[in-house]
Order: C-alpha cells, then sequence, then structure tokens
C-alpha cells in the first residue's frame, strides 16, 4: 500500500531523520537548535529574498549533478564535473571573446555550443577511456579535474591574460552586451532554466525513448545488450558526453552570467557538491531538481548561521553531509525490509 | 533603550545570565547619560572572508581586526568565512544589506570586487562597500564603493632586514602564491632590504599557483630548505604551513599577514602584519558620526596600518636596532625603497640613478619585474 509513495516518502523520512541528527549536532555546538532551525528556513526559503538566492545557488548543481547521474544509468561513477565546468567556462569566455560584436543570441548561443562541446569531449574521453582501455573512469574523471584547473590557470595566467586584470588574472570581458539576463524581473540567472531544461529533457530522453531503454540494458548488463547487438561503445561515449555537456554549460552560465570573463572563479566546487546531489537523487534526472533545491537552500542559509548563531561555515557540510549519508543508507534499510515483507507474504 | 536591550541577546545567546548582566550594564549606561560614541547610532557592519576565520593568515588578520573593533558597544558586527569569489559573495553582501541590516559590508577578498561589488553597490546606494584591495576609480566606479589597503611592502621590508641580519647562507626563501604586483613589491622589498645588510644575499622564490596550497607550500618550503636556505618568508592566504615547516626543520621564519610567532617559537624572527582593528574602528566612527567616507585609504606604518610582529627570540640585538631604525624613517615618511639605481635580475636597469619612487607612487602598482638578487622568474 505504501509503494506507489515510497520514492517520495523514504527520502522525506530521510531527510526529517537528518533534521533530528543535525539538531543534536547544533546542540552540542552550543547554539539554541529551534533558532538554527528557524534561521536556516528564513535564509533558504523564508521569503523571496532567500528563494532567489537558493534558486540561484541551485542553478550550477542541477547542471553539474547530471554529469554524474547521467554516466550512473550505465554504472559508471564519473566526477570529473569540476573540471567540465572549468573547460566549459574556459571554451564559452574564448568563443565570447571571439564573436565581441556580433549579435548578442548567436554569441550566446555559440558560448553555450563551445561549452557543451568542451565539457562534453572531457567527459566523453573517460567514457571511451573506459570502453575502450578499461581505463577505471573514477579515477580519469577526478584526474581530468586537475588537468583542467591546470590548463585554466595557466592560460589565464599565461597568454589569456587581460593585462588590466592586475592582482585577479582573468581573460579578457566578454562585453555586457553578451551577458546572460535574469529570469522575469528576479535576480535568478537564466541558468536556473537551463538546469530545469536540461533535467526535463534528459527525463523524457531517458524514459521515453528507445535511446534511453537502451542506456538501460548496457546499465543492466553490458553482456546482453552486447548480444542484442548494441553498439555499447558508441552508448557509453554519447552518455558521459552529455553529462560533460551539462556541466560544461554550468561553465559557460557562470561566465556569460556571472563573471564575464574566465579565470579560477570557475574552480569553485560545483563539480563536486553536483556529485552529491546526483547520488542524493539516485541519479534521477527529475529528483535532482528538488535535490538540487535543497543543497541550494543550505548554501543560501549557511551565512544566516554564521552570522545570527556564530557557527562555523563547515555547519552547514555537517547538515549536508548527514541528509547525504541518511538518504542513501535509508535506500538500503527499505530495500531490506522490502524484501523482507516480499518474502513472508 | 531598546536597542542597548537587544544587544546582548544577539551576542551572549546561552546563558540568561548573561543577558540579565547585559541589562543591568545597559540601564546602567543609559542612566549616566552614556558616553558620546554610544549616544550617536548603532553601527551595523558585515565582513566576508574568502577563507576561513583561523587560518593565521589573511582571513585571519580581518577576523582579529572587526573582533577587536566590536568590543565597542554601539557596533554590531557580522561576519561570514569560506565564500568563493563567484555569485555567492553577491548572495552574502544581499543577505548582510537585507536580513541583518548592514549599513556597511567589507567584502574583504581581492576577487570580490569586479564584478561582484561593482554589481550589488548601485542596487543599494545607501550602503557603502568598502572593498579591501584597492581599485577604486572615481571616475568609473560607484559613489557608494571605496577601498582600503595598506603599504605592508613597508613591513616586509623590516622581515628583509632581520632576515639579512640572521642568515648564515646567504641564501633566502620566498614562497609566494601567484606572480602579480602585490606579490612582487613584497618579495622585492625584501630582497632589497636583505641586501642592504648583506649584498651577497638571493632569494629564491617559488611560485604555488594559488593563495591557499598547503601541500605545494610544503613541498616547496622543504626543497628550499634541501637547497640551503635558512630563512624563509611566504605570501600565501596563511603562512602556517611555510613557518610550521621552517620551524620542524631548524630555520628562521619570517611571517605574514597575522602573528604567527606560536607556530615558531625558536625559529620566528618577525613579521609584516595587517592592522585592521585601527582601520575598522575609524570607519564605524565615522558612520556613527555622519562624516563622508573617502573613497581610497592607504597608508603604512605612519598611518598605522601596518605593523611588524614582535620579534622572535632569536633575533640579535644588531638587527633588532637596524630594524627599528628603518622602521622609525618609514615612520617620518622619508624612506624611499625604490630609489635608482635599481637592476631587475636579468640585468635590466629598472630604475636608473637619481630616480625614486615613493611609496604611493602608482607606477610600482602594476610591478612586473623582479629585482637583482633574486632567483626566479614572473612567467612561466
Amino acid at each position: 500500500m505504501l509503494m506507489p509513495f515510497a520514492p517520495f516518502l523514504i527520502p522525506l523520512t530521510a531527510l526529517a531523520l537528518s533534521l533530528v541528527l543535525f539538531g543534536g549536532f547544533i546542540g552540542l555546538a552550543g547554539a539554541d537548535v529551534l533558532e538554527v532551525y528557524h534561521s536556516i528556513y528564513r535564509g533558504a526559503f523564508g521569503t523571496w529574498f532567500s528563494w532567489q538566492n537558493t534558486l540561484t545557488s541551485a542553478a550550477p548543481l542541477m547542471l553539474t549533478a547530471l554529469c554524474t547521474a547521467l554516466p550512473a544509468r550505465l554504472g559508471l561513477i564519473v566526477i570529473g564535473g569540476e573540471g567540465a565546468v572549468v573547460l566549459g567556462g574556459l571554451a564559452a569566455a574564448l568563443t565570447g571573446l571571439a564573436l565581441i560584436g556580433a549579435n548578442p543570441w548567436i554569441a550566446l548561443a555559440g558560448m553555450a555550443l563551445a561549452a557543451m562541446l568542451a565539457g562534453g569531449l572531457l567527459i566523453g574521453l573517460v567514457g571511451w577511456l573506459r570502453h575502450s582501455r578499461n581505463v577505471n573512469e573514477t579515477i580519469s574523471s577526478l584526474l581530468f579535474n586537475y588537468i583542467s584547473i591546470a590548463i585554466l590557470s595557466f592560460l589565464v595566467i599565461g597568454p589569456l591574460r587581460d593585462p588590466e586584470t592586475l592582482n585577479k588574472p582573468s581573460t579578457h570581458h566578454i562585453g555586457d552586451t553578451h551577458m546572460l539576463g535574469v529570469l522575469g524581473d528576479s535576480s535568478i540567472h537564466w541558468g536556473f532554466g537551463y538546469g530545469l531544461i536540461a533535467c526535463l529533457i534528459l527525463w523524457v530522453l531517458y524514459k521515453r525513448t528507445v535511446f534511453g531503454f537502451a542506456v538501460d540494458m548496457v546499465g543492466g548488463n553490458v553482456r546482453a545488450a552486447k548480444l542484442s547487438g548494441l553498439p555499447v561503445g558508441r552508448i557509453v561515449f554519447l552518455v558521459c558526453m552529455m553529462g560533460g555537456a551539462a556541466a560544461g554549460l554550468a561553465g559557460m552560465v557562470e561566465v556569460a552570467a556571472v563573471h564575464g570573463r574566465a579565470n579560477t572563479s570557475l574552480n569553485a566546487g560545483y563539480g563536486y557538491e553536483g556529485i552529491l546531489i546526483a547520488f542524493a537523487a539516485r541519479h534521477h534526472p527529475l529528483a535532482i531538481i528538488p535535490m538540487a533545491i535543497l543543497f541550494g537552500g543550505i548554501r543560501a542559509a549557511s551565512g544566516l548561521m554564521q552570522r545570527d548563531h556564530d557557527l562555523p561555515d563547515a555547519t552547514s557540510l555537517v547538515l549536508q553531509g548527514i541528509i547525504f549519508i541518511l538518504i542513501l543508507a535509508s535506500e538500503a534499510v527499505f530495500a531490506r525490509l522490502a524484501t523482507r515483507r516480499g518474502s513472508t507474504a | 533603550m531598546d536597542k542597548e536591550q537587544n544587544k546582548p541577546v544577539d551576542q551572549g545567546r546561552r546563558t540568561a545570565l548573561k543577558g540579565l548582566a547585559g541589562l543591568g550594564i545597559g540601564a546602567f549606561a543609559g542612566s549616566l547619560g552614556i558616553s558620546k560614541a554610544q549616544a550617536a547610532k548603532k553601527v551595523t557592519m558585515g565582513f566576508i572572508y574568502v577563507g576561513p576565520r583561523d587560518d593565521y593568515g589573511y582571513n585571519q588578520a580581518h577576523f582579529e581586526g572587526k573582533s577587536a573593533m566590536v568590543k565597542q558597544s554601539w557596533i554590531k558586527a557580522v561576519d561570514q568565512e569560506n565564500v568563493p569569489e563567484t555569485i555567492a559573495v553577491q548572495k552574502a553582501m544581499e543577505s548582510m544589506i537585507n536580513l541583518d541590516g548592514a549599513q556597511v559590508v567589507f567584502p574583504t577578498s581581492f576577487g570580490y570586487f569586479d564584478p561582484h561589488i561593482l554589481k550589488i553597490a548601485p542596487k543599494y546606494p545607501d550602503v557603502m562597500f568598502l572593498h579591501c584591495g584597492g581599485l577604486y576609480d572615481a571616475s568609473k566606479h560607484p559613489k557608494n564603493v571605496g577601498s582600503y589597503f595598506g603599504y605592508i611592502d613597508e613591513a616586509v621590508y623590516i622581515s628583509g632586514i632581520v632576515a639579512g641580519h640572521m642568515s648564515k647562507t646567504g641564501k633566502l626563501g620566498y614562497i609566494a602564491a601567484i606572480p602579480i604586483p602585490q606579490v612582487l613589491r613584497n618579495i622585492n622589498n625584501f630582497t632589497l632590504a636583505a641586501r642592504s645588510v648583506n649584498p651577497s644575499i638571493t632569494v629564491q622564490v617559488v611560485f604555488t599557483g594559488g593563495w591557499s596550497n598547503p601541500v605545494k607550500e610544503a613541498e616547496s618550503a622543504n626543497s628550499l630548505i634541501d637547497q640551503g636556505v635558512d630563512v624563509l618568508n611566504c605570501h600565501v592566504d596563511s603562512p602556517k604551513v611555510v613557518v610550521e615547516t621552517a620551524e620542524k626543520r631548524g630555520i628562521y621564519s619570517c611571517g605574514y599577514h597575522a602573528d604567527q610567532s606560536r607556530l615558531a617559537p625558536n625559529g620566528f624572527l618577525t613579521g609584516a602584519e595587517w592592522n585592521w582593528s585601527k582601520v575598522y574602528l575609524d570607519y564605524a566612527t565615522m558612520i556613527s558620526k555622519g562624516t563622508r567616507i573617502p573613497n581610497l585609504i592607504r597608508g603604512g606604518f605612519k598611518e598605522g596600518l601596518v605593523k611588524s610582529s614582535p620579534y622572535g627570540k632569536a633575533v640579535s640585538a644588531k638587527a633588532k636596532a637596524h630594524a627599528d631604525k628603518v622602521r622609525a624613517q618609514f615612520m617620518k615618511g622619508d624612506f624611499v625603497v625604490y630609489q635608482g639605481p635599481i637592476k631587475d635580475n636579468t640585468g635590466k636597469v629598472v630604475i636608473p640613478k637619481g630616480k625614486g619612487y615613493g611609496q604611493t607612487d602608482i607606477w610600482l602598482e602594476s610591478m612586473d619585474w623582479l629585482v637583482e638578487g633574486v632567483v626566479g622568474r614572473t612567467k612561466g
């Protein structure tokens, strides 16, 4: 009877439990537990102002979560979102600079495509190495993060540096007319829209198309998929590429909506936080949306926890960690309960 | 009175006793008619740091400045740590203004300025945005933006004199983040000072490529020590790793940003520190009195913006005397570090004989060369 609601009930129960546990931690840290809950609510969801902060924080996380969630359907654990963001941002800035003076729509589309291609090729390479050379995708994607960040630093400190950016080396500015705008009269930039659209499209792709079915087959049993004649290598490459493209797009948004330049601020940890969200959402493209909003809310509320309660910044990491572990654990616990009930019935 | 009563709730929220005591003091002050400062309007200030408050470095220096200042009962200060140079800092500033009622915010990291402060400041014309680092240009930037920074290279010069006296091998080491003008100026000051003591001294520089890169900082420190360096100085966000490594390996170290003497009780010589508590208190006083805040605040020893860490126990009397003498000249304001002839480390004359660049000369703020005696390159 519980079954139809289970996908919602389990994470919600886990969420409630994590708030209780977090309360214990806050109590030990010497702060007033209820007041801290109130601050989290106020900072994340209490007002329209807070909502805007939350949704803005969630924007890049939706896209980077897809970078881990999509390959996960194939059974691959890819953690290269950070590298894809960095390379995507770099490619977007370079394209933006090349297209200065062009029509803004063309410039923005060019930047988005370049970013998706850069991020996509990076993670696509991870998939190819896995399939053709049997290189562990987790390790290679992690190492690609370091390489991407090093490439970015080298280029912005060296050949691509705008000499005017004396103390914070960056590329030249792409120009104010080519910046990405905000949604309506809010302060939420278009990155949030991109994230929503990407999650929806990929959900449809996975649930409603032959391609999605093929991905599930490869993820379920590679040998069976091969025997049925599926082009496994191509599917692995494409899926990884789509994941990388999503994270690359997050890099483009950072450049086009926030910085106007590429610099080391691209390497702000969005890729790593996306991994958490993908796992907490069980790699389901639609579930990524609420999870990213939840984690974005925690990010947004972190400031108030510090300012009102003298709690260190790490407090929000503790909350994230507790939620993450409990959601993952709840899955295992519930699966066991379900099988036990199934066997007695 | 209301505001006086609020205060203990804000800060001493843990015990009712504290709150009662606070009320008592508030009432007492009220009955005395309060001092002039307290009678002035209460000032709410917001501080944003790019790293942890307790990093023994850049961020701790700001946190200490804020903490010293906030002892004044008419100041309320909130702060937030580990805020990256992304849209997160825009949100942090707006949140402090909208939710805490901050009248002035201090986003303390260099990278917060462009585009973040420049984007938010026009939306809140009644709030002052005071940025640490120094880029204010009246022709381009909003009126409610200001910048403050200190000539900390003066204090680094003092460290260089002490290091020059204390080094036996004649080899000093400098671990620096990235080759930007501020960093190069510190390295050059340190080198010029050390070579004013002993002209054969060399300073080996390692750039780690980032402001907070503890693993590389430790590796660089060890590698420099293996090459015979016997005094280490650094310019990274947190000097903790460098100073500790120097101490462990039994060589001398100089500090930066904040006081690191506790980390190296044997080998710590002295260090260059910020004196933000003075700057922040000055700003708060101006705001509460309604004085117009200058858009640009600069200064070195003379203006009280920088200071030297107390000498470590290893420092010789001769070194102290020399350093104190030069500091006194800085205090008078007539010491010129960049007095020609000065060659860079490729042999090119950068400042000809007879030409000098004083502390405030803007030319020094675009420095891209290393002086003679530095072993290292600014590019690649």
